[in-house]
This record gives C-alpha cells, sequence and structure tokens, in this order.
C-alpha cells in the first residue's frame, strides 16, 4: 500500500512540475493581443474559482452542510488582502474621502527588507491573514447558525453574506474599507514579473496556479486524514456518527471555519486577479456560480470541483464571447441573436450536462479512479480483441 | 458496572422513561425484552449521552455519566450500536470500521485484525461501500465499527431487526463470542426468545416501568413473560 501510495504521490508531483513549467512558458509566449490570451485568464480565474469551488465543496460535499456564505467570506479575504497591500504613496489617493486607518502594507515592507522575494512573501502573508480574518469571522457566525440544518443553514449563511456585503459600504467604516468606493492600486497578479538584465520572466499565471494548488493539496490532505472520515460520517449519519464518539457541533465548526479560511484566501487572489476590490461584486450571485460549479463537477470530488471551474470559466469567458461579440463558429452571432444569448446558450448547456451527469461530471470520485476503471475496461476490450484475433489466424 | 437508579427521561412531552433501576454486572450480557413504546431504545440512548436524562443517576464503573456528552461516554469505554445498523453507505467497510476507532489515539490495526477475524466476511468486502452489503453484513459492520472503540460496555439496540432466523443465529453467536473475550453486553430485543436464551439476566419494560427481573433461563418459563412475549 505504502509504496504504491508513494508512486502515486511521485507522479502527481511530476504532472504538477510538467503543468507548471508549460503555464510558466505560456506565460512568455503568449502576447496580451494575441488570440490565445483569454486562455492564461481562463487559467488564473478558472484556478482561484477551484479553490473557491474545492473550499466549498469541503463544507456542502464532505461535511453535507448546505452552506451559501461563501460569497461573503470571499469579500473579507479580498478586502483584507487589499487593505494590507496597497502601498503607503498611494493610499490617499485610493482614500479620497476619509482618513485612512490601518498604514502597513506587507509587500512594501517586506520588499525594502527583502527585495523581489520579499514582495511574495509580503503577498503570502496578507493572503494568510485574508484567511485568518474570514476564518474569525465565520467562528463567530458558526457559533448560532451550526445548529441549523439544510435549508435552514443556507438561509442563514446567505443572510450573513448579505450582512457583511452592507456592513464592508456602510460609510462609518469608511477608513478602513473605503465606503463604497473601490480599493485598488495593491498589488496585483502584473507584478509578479523577474527581471534579470533586459528579459523579464512573468508569473502573473504561474501565482495562482501555484497557490491554488497548494491551498487544494492541504484540503485533499486534511479530507483523507481521520478529520475528513469524520465530516464524512457527520454527512451520512449524524445520528450513527454522534454515537461513535465524534463531537457533531466542533467537527461542523472545523469544517466551517476551514472552508471559510480557504474561501477567504480564494477572494484574496480573486481581488489579485481583479483591478478593484468592491463590496457590490460579492453579491449572492457569485455564490451560485460556485455552487453551480460544485453540482457540476459533482459533489463530493475534488477533481470534479477543479474541473468544473476550468469548463465554467472557459465556457463563461472563452469559447461563448462569440455569441456576444465577433462570431462564433463562423456565424456572426451578434448580429443574428439578441445580445445577451450567450447566458441561454450558457444556460442549456447547463442544463444538458445536469441531464446526462445526473452526479454532476465526476459523481464523488477522483480522478485517479476513474483513470483506473477506464484503464481497465480498454485492457479488457484489447484482450478481447487480441483473443479473436487469435482464433482467426488459427481458423 | 453500569448501575442505573430511577432513571427519568422525557420525549417530546411524555415521560417515556418513569424511574427505572437496574444493574448490568461486568462481563455478563444482560438484556431488556418489551414491547414497541416500552422505553427500552430511550434507555440505551439516555446510557450513550444521545438523549439527556430528566433524573435519576447513571453510574458506570462507579463514575456518574449522566448527562455527559456522547464523546465523553464513549471514551470511558460504552458504545451503543444504533437500531437499524446505520453504517455510513458511501464510505467503504474500511473507512466505517476506521470511525470507529475515531477517538482512539493509537494506531487500530491490531483491533482491525480482532475485528476481521470474528468477521471475515468484512475483510472480503473491505473495500466495497457499506450501502451494497445485504443486511446482514451490515449488521456485522455495525457491531465491528462499535468494536473498534475497544469498548468495556457494549450496547445493542435490536441486532436481528429485519434479519433472517439463520442470520440472527449468526450474530447471536457472534455477541457471545464477544462477550467471551471480556465485553459486557446490555441487549435490547423484540426477539424474546433468542435473547432470553443469550442473557444471563433480564428485565421486562413496561410502558418506562421495570416489571420483572431474573435469569434469562427463568424468564422463559415464566408464565407472564410467556404470554406477553413468546407466544
Amino acid at each position: 500500500m505504502e509504496t504504491i501510495n508513494k508512486r502515486k504521490n511521485l507522479n502527481s508531483a511530476c504532472a504538477l512540475a510538467v503543468l507548471f513549467l508549460v503555464v510558466i512558458l505560456m506565460d512568455q509566449l503568449i502576447r496580451p493581443t494575441d488570440s490565445m490570451a483569454m486562455l492564461l485568464t481562463v487559467i488564473r480565474k478558472g484556478s482561484i474559482y477551484a479553490l473557491v469551488a474545492v473550499s466549498m465543496n469541503l463544507l456542502n460535499g464532505f461535511t453535507g452542510l448546505f452552506s451559501l456564505g461563501q460569497a461573503g467570506f470571499m469579500l473579507l479575504g479580498a478586502y483584507t488582502y487589499a487593505i494590507f497591500t496597497i502601498p503607503l504613496d498611494e493610499r490617499v489617493f485610493v482614500y479620497k474621502y476619509y482618513d485612512y486607518l490601518i498604514s502597513v502594507s506587507f509587500p512594501e515592507v517586506l520588499g525594502n527588507l527583502l527585495g523581489g522575494f520579499g514582495l511574495l512573501l509580503g503577498v503570502i502573508l496578507a493572503l494568510i491573514l485574508a484567511g485568518l480574518v474570514a476564518a474569525g469571522v465565520a467562528f463567530l457566525i458558526g457559533l448560532p447558525v451550526l445548529r441549523l440544518k439544510s435549508d435552514y443553514l443556507a438561509i442563514a449563511t446567505l443572510g450573513f453574506a448579505e450582512i457583511i456585503r452592507a456592513i464592508f459600504i456602510w460609510g462609518k467604516l469608511g477608513p478602513l474599507t473605503n465606503g463604497s468606493n473601490p480599493l485598488k492600486s495593491y498589488v496585483r497578479l502584473n507584478a509578479f514579473q523577474l527581471h534579470i538584465g533586459d528579459t523579464t520572466i512573468n508569473f502573473s499565471t504561474l501565482v495562482p496556479l501555484a497557490f491554488a494548488a497548494f491551498c487544494i493539496w492541504i484540503i485533499v490532505l486534511l479530507v483523507n486524514s481521520s478529520y475528513g472520515r469524520a465530516f464524512k460520517a457527520i454527512r451520512e449519519d449524524e445520528i450513527a456518527a454522534e454515537a461513535m464518539g465524534i463531537n457533531l457541533y466542533k467537527h461542523k465548526q472545523l469544517s466551517f471555519v476551514i472552508s471559510s479560511f480557504f474561501a477567504g484566501v480564494g477572494g484574496a487572489m480573486l481581488a489579485m486577479f481583479a483591478s478593484t476590490v468592491q463590496a457590490n461584486n460579492f453579491k449572492s450571485t457569485m455564490t451560485y456560480e460556485i455552487l453551480l460549479i460544485v453540482i457540476l463537477g459533482g459533489i463530493g470530488s475534488i477533481s470534479g470541483s477543479c474541473i468544473g471551474s476550468f469548463l465554467f470559466i472557459a465556457a463563461s469567458e472563452w469559447w461563448l464571447r462569440g455569441l456576444d461579440s465577433g462570431t462564433f463558429l463562423g456565424i456572426d452571432a451578434p448580429g443574428v441573436f439578441r445580445n445577451g444569448f450567450r447566458l441561454v446558450v450558457f444556460s442549456l448547456i447547463i442544463m444538458s450536462v445536469v441531464l446526462f451527469f445526473r452526479r454532476g461530471i465526476m459523481g464523488d470520485k477522483e480522478i485517479p479512479e476513474v483513470m483506473a476503471r477506464i484503464w481497465g475496461r480498454l485492457r479488457t476490450r484489447m484482450r478481447g480483441r487480441a483473443g479473436k484475433g487469435g482464433e482467426a489466424a488459427d481458423g | 458496572m453500569l448501575q442505573i437508579e430511577g432513571l427519568r427521561v422525557n420525549y417530546g412531552g411524555i415521560e417515556a422513561v418513569k424511574g427505572i433501576s437496574l444493574e448490568v454486572p461486568e462481563g455478563e450480557i444482560v438484556t431488556l425484552i418489551g414491547a414497541n413504546g416500552a422505553g427500552k431504545s430511550t434507555i440505551l440512548r439516555t446510557v450513550a449521552g444521545l438523549v439527556k436524562p430528566a433524573g435519576g443517576s447513571i453510574r458506570f464503573q462507579g463514575e456518574e455519566i449522566a448527562g455527559l456528552t456522547p464523546d465523553r461516554i464513549v471514551s470511558r469505554g460504552i458504545t451503543l450500536v444504533p437500531e437499524g445498523r446505520r453504517v455510513f453507505p458511501d464510505l467503504t467497510v474500511l473507512e466505517n470500521l476506521k470511525i470507529g476507532a475515531y477517538l482512539r489515539k493509537d494506531k487500530p490495526y491490531k483491533d482491525l485484525e480482532w475485528v476481521y477475524e470474528l468477521f471475515p466476511r468484512l475483510d472480503e468486502r473491505s473495500w466495497q461501500t457499506a450501502g451494497t452489503l445485504s443486511g446482514g453484513e451490515q449488521q456485522m459492520l455495525a457491531l465491528g465499527r462499535a468494536l473498534m472503540s475497544r469498548p468495556k460496555l457494549m450496547m445493542m439496540d435490536e441486532p436481528s431487526l429485519g434479519l433472517a432466523p439463520i442470520i440472527v443465529k449468526g450474530i447471536f453467536d457472534i455477541i457471545r463470542e464477544i462477550n467471551r473475550q471480556g465485553v459486557t453486553i446490555l441487549l435490547i430485543e423484540q426477539n424474546a426468545n433468542m435473547a432470553l436464551h443469550t442473557a444471563s439476566t433480564a428485565y421486562v419494560l413496561e410502558t418506562g416501568r421495570l416489571t420483572i427481573k431474573g435469569a434469562g433461563k427463568d424468564l422463559l418459563n415464566d408464565e407472564a413473560v410467556r404470554k406477553a412475549y413468546l407466544g
């Protein structure tokens, strides 16, 4: 068992390393004006959404808690990240109508100390802080809310997410959150560049992919640990889990806090991806998008959530764009159909996916299991054909 | 080992258990029999901590445990095999067994071997999801899962529920075997015949009150018990 697991780990590490190299290469070769530039956007946004979807899956898929607070925790993460990474000189221009309260920027402080590496360290520090703020708020919300079940929990968490959004645009908190005005000028993805002489190496796509991959790896470890088993036991049968000595409330709270931590980190990364942070971007629609990804990918499947998010982002941002502007499959779509036709096609695709894959693309399986099954089926078919071929030759 | 005194439990506005006292001596099999709604399950659920008692005391090895949370009670060495088996259907047999050992700090490999020895069928199916097992196999899994916590006292809520007579016999053989290996057992049964043959002490429960107490074999010959429960 041990050696098989080691080999599996080695294989996935190699695959990931190759993927990272390809992404670094693409980052250098594809210019922003190329038609393939959208691919980079899809990888960036897709990996961020993958992280958030996996964090939601931890709660909804593995622990069986139907929570709809994801956007709220992402908002907390995004704001925390932005507030702690805006350079001090820029703060006056960002907080036009308020006296800014916090005057520390992690990447700036560490960047002055350690150079380029300090910038990265500062960003990581801000990301962790973003997660911690989201997790802390989740802990407080969880105290009353986690005593509820199913639909009621969903309503309560949705409500809290909206309350968080309302609080953040409250004028009295302006010195901290800039009220209803956007936060900008913080460290974005385009900051991750390495200058060696005249050449510039761009890491803007690798950074979100690598961060997301690292966080998802931690969640995978958690799900496969004894805590993960306890979460699944709670999902399957609360009473039996309780009778086995699993403290329901403690484990639900743990799952909720960890899920929110990674939602916060994901929100912060979404801020890095976008150019501004504004509370009104984190509406419940965002939670529904993520829920959609989780369901399309398969509830209880981490690889499903990842695949789902890349497909979702690719379809909504890239493949179907032609329906609203330009051409789609050679047809002058915007001329023929009304504007917004993209969303109709998109809904049709989602409906057919749900019809044909009732439990999502991956069900509750992970990639290695599915690959092994396909490989096994192929092998038996090949063997069958070889057997038949042998008989024919004999005859 | 387990002493219950004057236990009262309210359940949804009615008093389901009305001040009962009973004792489970170490190393024995004790059974509670009674009709539906007599309060048998409620007693077990209260001992396991799933329901809070309204009054009375529950002492386990001299220590008061009434009102403790279920995880505290499990870690003191009491496990409940819940009614209707309640295995985790989408988890594998192995995962189910590992959850049984959740509160233990040490690695449970030895007990896994022990459980597989008692139930070789579970070893064969360790990678199957529990939902695909037959009823009898699920009951074996529920028993094995409870044993994984290394209980001193194992409480079973109707282990024969919905199983064919031949399987029921097998389950009771295993219950006796588990008892022989040093686990004290408190058993609830509708199948009074089987339970009275197995148990050293038996209590008859009627609408929240204990009415008869005696050795299992004696109750088999008791006229009132025969009329009411053995037919």
